[in-house]
């Protein structure tokens, strides 16, 4: 593209996205008109925002469908570097950030900081370390890097399972996800919001692959972030009179402490590691599924955490973000290595923009909750926890609450306390309906049990509350609320779109064409990637529809796997020429092998650990092993072929190869050499 | 270039040079990044409860740092780098070239 096309590309694009965000802003404006004024049904407005999204998204998908494989694998590497950088941001926030994650830091505190540093710190690696140089050698997929770099099919077999084991446990989360915001807010039945959501997905990633999934991207992007900073602004403004949180939650932070040492709660807010590391936001989310995974165990007493167990996670979270292959196939999209460099900056700054006010959501919660949930009567909380309280994401464990109960019918924390036999409830009149008189046992001996005042220990709160209730505590109106679900919704549909896309070309580029029928026509290749995204939905919905404890559980991993097997090797290809096929391949099998086995070593039997790191963190171990045995394998085998230390060469300056040593031969040193800069 | 002169030779080797020494450059400026990096992101968590002492518009520094002062600094770095990089492209007549 010439340098005057390339502009008129870009003015096109921001001229069709800032139309797109001032109608999808005229529109949420005029429903929420509508519903102020004519009292608009909220699940009329739910399926509004539904049909209006997911509209949207699909006449993008459209629009961009293609038959050039260059458009179908990486967008014809013509997305301008800002526009990448957004949709890298959807791509990269899942459901999972946009929903739980400040639900995570209200429960976790200082420790839940944990995810907000590691999952922006690793873009730092990627721009340092990977960005430029994926951009210069241009290929379509990680593995073909893998297999180009260190000479082989095998090399490159290894590294497309691995693709695949990663994102498709991601997938399905997402897919997951989907399901779950469906059946909330337009109230169909789980397996149909699996579907619709998948169908979504297709309609982009099907006729139109990375190109249509790029722009719809681009779209989400706009979308998610316009509904996760709304609510929290409007609640900013209530509760502190400016309207920017990320400023004035350190109002709530100070409350926050004042009211903790009001109502005598030890673990503060704002001390570090006051529990040993748990997994709880995913068994948090799976709980709210209907699944029951095992509580998060630790060798501490409770009440302990180290600071090297944070640290460890902070490590897997960051080095498996630079690892994760759908994050790295977007840097082959860029026009030019230049423009890659800018791209992870922009990219960065568009999750940035989500992350730091994550934790602005979770103070004010707490703010919130500390000052007029606890403490208050049970029967006079405010409206918004009352109805909250409903949905089960708020669980208020007072047990004045079982009043009037049905015996056969006892919320789960009721039963669970049954269970283990810490309550005992004696129907001594025999009418089935539970009396506050009839409790007894270790649960009710406590002296504020029967009080009827809240308590904070009565407090069992969802990860999935804090984003969720915000618009409510902040006094907007439903439109709002359904603005939130739109973007959740968009979250978990950008996420969903990227990784088909990877397991698709997975198998249709590396493991079919590249290795198999390297003979195999364009059109060939790009049937059997249709072809594949469709299987990669299918097995998808088909693992999302049981819900599986067991997915829930692997997304946790999916950073420690994708640290453990891409990062080293993708490191040293690029940084150190010796590397070759056998060290790559060892490095890979043997850093996924040690951290699976303490993953599960850990996970099964938590007595067995180094320094208290838990399985989540497991990565750590991973990824040191699989740089000794790159280094130690390649040392031992043949230094790798002239052609392939050719490779890295090219790798590390921006320009053509083929054109480089003629066109510098003319191009004389510009400036006195500024080699001691 | 089938037939080299000596002072095609000459070129070709302070071609290589340039190179190799663009590669320092390159590799200087990643390993200061990423010890500014290290530092931002594994420092302040030992130091968590001694600098949370430290309350600025009622951000106790220490819960800051890792919500938002080191995030702040990743973004800053990155745009930096791409900065200082695209600069040495320049400097070292590496840009103009198609592609």
């Amino acid at each position: 593209m010439t340098v005057t096309t390339k502009d008129a590309f870009r003015q096109k694009l921001v001229r069709s996205y800032g139309i797109f965000t001032g109608g999808f802003i005229v529109f949420t404006i005029v429903l929420l008109l509508l519903e102020l004024f004519l009292g608009l049904p909220t699940a009329f407005i739910g399926w509004c925002f539904l049909l209006l999204t997911m509209g949207l998204y699909a006449v993008i998908g459209i629009i961009s469908r293609t038959k050039i494989l260059d458009e179908y694998y990486v967008a014809g590497r013509s997305v301008p570097g800002i526009f990448n950088g957004m949709a890298t941001g959807a791509d990269w926030m899942s459901a999972a950030s946009f929903i739980s994650m400040a639900g995570s830091l209200w429960l976790l505190g200082y420790d839940g900081l944990a995810y907000i540093m590691g999952w922006t710190g690793g873009y730092v690696l990627l721009a340092l370390l990977f960005a430029p140089y994926i951009r210069k050698f241009g290929q379509y997929t990680i593995p073909d890097f893998v297999g180009a770099r260190f000479g082989g099919n095998k090399a490159r077999v290894v590294a497309a399972i691995a693709a695949i084991i990663v994102s498709f446990t991601y997938v399905t989360a997402q897919v997951t996800g989907v399901g779950v915001i469906m059946s909330r807010f337009v109230g169909v039945d789980y397996t149909w919001g699996v579907v619709i959501g998948l169908s979504g997905v297709l309609v982009c990633s099907f006729l139109g692959g990375m190109k249509a999934v790029t722009w719809t991207q681009v779209a989400q992007y706009i979308i998610l972030i316009i509904a996760y900073l709304v609510p929290v602004i409007f609640l900013s403004i209530k509760l502190t009179g400016f309207p920017i949180p990320e400023l004035s939650y350190g109002q709530a932070l100070t409350n926050i402490q004042r009211l903790e040492q009001e109502q005598g709660i030890a673990k503060s807010y704002v001390t570090p590691y006051n529990e040993p590391m748990s997994n709880k936001s995913a068994v948090d989310s799976a709980k709210q599924i209907g699944l029951t995974p095992p509580e998060p165990k630790s060798i501490f007493p409770q009440g302990t955490g180290m600071p090297w167990e944070f640290m460890a996670l902070t490590f897997c979270l960051m080095v498996g973000t630079a690892g994760l292959p759908h994050i790295l196939i977007r840097f082959y999209t860029v026009p030019s290595v230049r423009e890659s460099r800018t791209s992870v900056g922009w990219a960065l700054f568009f999750i940035f923009l989500l992350y730091f006010t994550a934790p602005a959501y979770a103070a004010f919660s707490r703010w919130e909750i500390l000052q007029n949930v606890v403490g208050q009567q049970v029967a006079t909380l405010p409206s918004w926890a009352a109805n909250w309280a409903k949905t089960g994401l708020l669980g208020i464990t007072d047990l004045t609450t079982l009043e009037g109960a049905d015996m056969t019918k006892l919320p789960a924390w009721a039963s669970a306390k049954v269970a283990s036999g810490d309550l005992v409830i004696s129907d001594g009149n025999g009418d089935g309906i539970v009396q506050v008189a009839e409790l007894s046992g270790k649960a009710t001996e406590a002296p504020t049990a029967t009080d009827g005042i809240l308590q904070f220990p009565e407090l069992d709160i969802s990860a999935d509350l804090i984003v969720l209730s915000t618009p409510e505590i902040a006094g907007l109106p439903y439109t709002i609320a359904a603005l939130v679900a739109a973007g959740g919704l968009a979250a978990a549909l950008s996420t969903a779109d990227g990784l088909l896309v990877v397991i698709a070309s997975a198998v249709a580029h590396d493991v079919f064409y590249r290795t198999l029928r390297p003979n195999a026509s364009a059109e060939t290749r790009m049937r059997l990637g249709k072809a594949m995204v469709l299987v990669a939905a299918a097995c998808a919905a088909l693992a999302a529809v049981p819900r599986l404890a067991l997915i829930v559980q692997m997304v946790a991993w999916a950073f420690s796997l994708a640290a453990a097997s891409f990062f080293p090797v993708v490191m040293t290809g690029i940084f150190w020429r010796r590397a070759n096929g056998p060290g790559a391949i060892a490095g890979m099998i043997g850093g996924l092998a040690v951290t699976i086995f303490y993953m599960v070593m850990n996970y099964i039997n938590p007595e067995f650990n180094v320094l208290g790191i838990s399985h989540l963190s497991a990565g750590i171990f991973g990824v040191p092993v699989n740089f000794a045995l790159i280094y130690v394998v390649s040392k031992l085998t043949a230094e790798p072929s002239a052609e392939m230390q050719h490779l890295v060469d090219t790798l590390r300056h921006p320009q053509e190869d083929d054109e480089l040593m003629e066109q510098l031969l003319q191009k004389p040193m510009p400036s006195p050499a500024p080699a001691s800069k | 270039m089938a037939q080299m002169t000596n002072v095609d030779r000459d070129r070709v080797e302070e071609v290589k040079t340039r190179l190799e020494s663009y590669w320092q450059a390159n590799i200087r400026i990643i390993t200061i990044l990423l010890i500014i990096w290290f530092a931002v992101a594994y420092v302040p968590p030992l130091f968590v409860n001694q600098l949370n002492q430290i309350v600025i518009a009622g951000f106790p520094l220490g819960y800051y740092m890792g919500s938002q002062g080191s995030l702040i600094v990743f973004v800053l770095e990155i745009f930096f780098y791409a900065w200082y990089m695209n600069k040495l492209d320049e400097d070292y007549g590496l840009v103009g070239i198609k592609r």
